[in-house]
């Protein structure tokens, strides 16, 4: 079990040292040269060079990398071309805000597209069944930046119940869980409908096995054999979904923060792409794929939690 | 005399695509205490489908649409299943034939075990947890403290079984259902799971209804027989009459089709032909296609069941005629 954490942590390092090196060149060999934009138009061409001089941006490109890699191997990821401010700093204010939204997001996801599941795999074919699985065709087809917007058009801007954007206050507060509610939803929505058809498909099955008969043969009560014997079951392949959606979620918090104006980490990230500026671009995505990695690593140790068959020894 | 189970009449139905079709057809049999009755016949002809039919657990589109059970004096056709919950598992038991896919990957075996104890009798954990080790003990599982905290993938098969066993009669159940228990085990550890269901038998007093499709395993534990075809009872004698004096020759086809007690598994496919589908129409015996000894009347009109002795009855024609013979030359 620790041997295996320790081997998925070093896959994790050289991961992210393959995604640092391929984003660094990435941005240096696409066209825009972030001196120009720093100097504006009224800049001259010695302005430009000595910004470029003072950037580093006038060395090879593979050294560029090399300085950098070893700045952040010392917990340094540079400061932003653009406000000159320490990207360390400024993911650590975002990032806990885009977390909040990653979070909340999944939560709706996971306790929406299972009661779902459930309630269509308790009845197939009945009203409920055809309205949940409608329910998950549509939000799965739904983009967020249109689900987005009709939702602050019906609940802020019509009906005025909650804000149109913004997420600052903290979520235990009521003006925080407030702010939360329609981003959220605009983000789990497909996540839910994901995880509502896997979840109705894996009950289905987990139904016909012969533990479930065995279980109903020793007197168990209906409702325990659906939440207890079928659930934990059915929720093994459910989970692998979850957590490969977990990634697209998170890919997708910039387009949520976009229409919410939610100042996170993918706000941050658009910002930096627009401006060129390379290290705050750097920071957040490697940020953004440690997440994702680290996730990952979490899910398969919960499958050995859920499932007793898998062990890691 | 009243019997501990009476199964009179009982039809059974699977709504279908094609229409309603007919698996068990009006079968009537009785289990007594301490007795072991056998059910067999190939694949397909409706053991389990009656075992389901006791426990109140048949297939989502299954149905009694006649007949009556009785377990002493309760009534068990149109209960609820929320009624028939305190029976299962508790009065009424069942092992089924899959050991390695009947208990559930997630739990463990204590916790496995312990359910039906919690559920039926008014027991703490502690005493549960307790109970559940000395049914280990009882059913011949070597280290029961350890293996209750052991998940079903730990074990074997035989093993695997062993707990199903300590698990249906953890509560003591008054009747016992055991669906073909060791088809999928190997022949040393089937002989060895069909003396331990004997022993518990012994000990505790209760029914046994054991389906099996092996003339074999007949041979070693019933007291008495049920044949079925196709969804009907065609013979039903106790277990010395069977092997001695076979009547239905359907039963004379499955005992010919036992080279060998000590061979392995005995599929009975050498009586020629096959089973009818459920949805095959056949005038008359529904054996009579496959029968040796077919005349006109067996193509044209279903027998009735002949008891020709106090524990043989024959769901044959051949019968009528030899009763008539035979109370011709009484007279
Ligand atoms: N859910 C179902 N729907 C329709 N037919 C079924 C269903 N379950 C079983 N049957 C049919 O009922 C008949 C009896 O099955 P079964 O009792 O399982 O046979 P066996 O004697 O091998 O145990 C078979 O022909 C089978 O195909
Ligand atoms: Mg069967």
């Amino acid at each position: 079990m620790v041997q295996f954490i320790i081997r998925r942590f070093a896959q994790m390092v050289l991961l992210l040292i393959g995604i640092s090196f391929i984003v660094f060149m990435s941005m240096h060999l696409a066209p825009g040269d972030p001196a120009t934009i720093i100097g504006g138009p009224t800049a001259t061409k010695s302005d430009i060079e000595a910004i470029r001089a003072d950037l580093g941006l006038n060395k090879p490109v593979l050294v560029q990398y090399i300085d950098y890699m070893n700045g952040l191997i010392h917990g340094d990821l540079g400061y932003s071309y653009r406000t000159g401010q320490s990207v360390t700093e400024a993911i650590t204010t975002r990032f806990p805000i885009t977390i909040k939204l990653a979070v909340a997001s999944m939560i709706v996801a996971i306790v929406i597209g299972i009661t779902a599941g459930i309630i269509s795999a308790r009845k197939p074919n009945s009203m409920l069944d055809f309205a949940s699985t409608t329910f998950s065709l549509v939000g799965v087809s739904i983009p967020n930046f249109w689900l987005g917007t009709m939702l602050i058009l019906l609940f802020s801007v019509n009906l005025q119940w909650l804000p149109i954007g913004g997420l600052n206050s903290p979520f235990y507060t009521t003006e925080g869980f407030k702010e939360l509610i329609l981003p959220a939803i605009t983000l789990g929505t497909s996540t839910a409908a994901i995880i509502a058809r896997m979840t109705r498909s894996s009950m289905l099955e987990v139904a016909q096995a012969d533990y479930i008969r065995t279980a109903r043969a020793k007197g168990v009560k209906q409702r325990k054999v659906v939440w207890v014997h079928s659930l934990r079951n059915a929720l093994i392949p459910v989970l692998t979904v979850a957590g490969i959606n977990f990634g697209g979620l998170l890919g997708g918090t910039i387009i949520t923060e976009q229409v919410f104006a939610i100042n996170g980490i993918g706000r941050l990230m658009i910002e930096g792409i627009a401006s060129r500026d390379f290290p705050m671009v750097q920071g957040t995505v490697l940020l953004v794929a440690g997440i994702f990695v680290f996730i990952n690593l979490i899910v398969d140790l919960l499958y050995a939690a859920v499932d007793p068959r898998i062990s890691y020894d | 005399m009243n019997h501990l189970l009476q199964v009179e009449n009982m039809k059974v139905e699977f709504r279908t695509a094609k229409g309603p079709l007919t698996a068990v057809r009006s079968i009537s049999f009785h289990v007594d205490k301490g007795e072991t009755l056998c059910i067999v016949g190939e694949s397909g002809c409706g053991k389990s489908i009656t075992s389901l039919s006791i426990m109140g657990l048949l297939p989502q589109n299954g149905n009694i649409v006649e007949g009556s059970i009785k377990l002493e004096n309760d009534k068990l056709v149109g209960l609820t299943d929320e009624q028939l919950q305190s029976y299962r598992g508790n009065k009424i038991s069942m092992i089924f034939q899959e050991p390695m896919t009947a208990l559930n990957p997630v739990f463990t075996i204590g916790y496995q075990l312990q359910e039906p104890l919690l559920i039926h009798k008014k027991i703490s954990k502690k005493e549960a947890k307790q109970a559940s080790i000395e049914l280990l003990r009882k059913v011949g599982i070597p280290n029961p403290e350890e293996k209750i905290n052991q998940y079903p993938h730990q074990l074997s098969g035989g093993m695997r079984q062993r707990v199903m066993i300590a698990m249906a009669l953890a509560c003591e159940p008054l009747l016992l259902i055991a669906d073909e228990p060791t088809t999928a085990l190997d022949v040393t550890i089937q002989a060895q799971i069909l003396d331990l269901i004997e022993e518990l038998k012994e000990q505790m007093g209760m029914g046994v209804i054991f389906v099996t499709h092996d003339m074999g395993v007949v041979a070693e534990i019933a007291d008495r027989v049920m044949v079925m075809y196709a969804g009907e009872v065609v013979e039903m004698s106790d277990a010395q009459t069977i092997f001695a004096n076979p009547k239905h020759p359907y039963t004379q086809g499955l005992l010919a089709a036992v080279p060998d007690v000590e061979a392995d598994a005995h599929e009975l496919n050498v009586i020629p032909g096959s089973m009818p589908n459920l949805d095959e129409k056949i005038e008359g015996c529904r054996f009579h296609p496959r029968c040796p000894f077919a005349t006109d009347i067996c193509r044209q009109k279903n027998p009735p069941t002949f008891k020709i002795s106090e524990n043989q009855e024959v769901k044959c024609w051949l019968q009528e005629a030899k009763m008539h013979i035979e109370s011709a030359a009484t007279s």
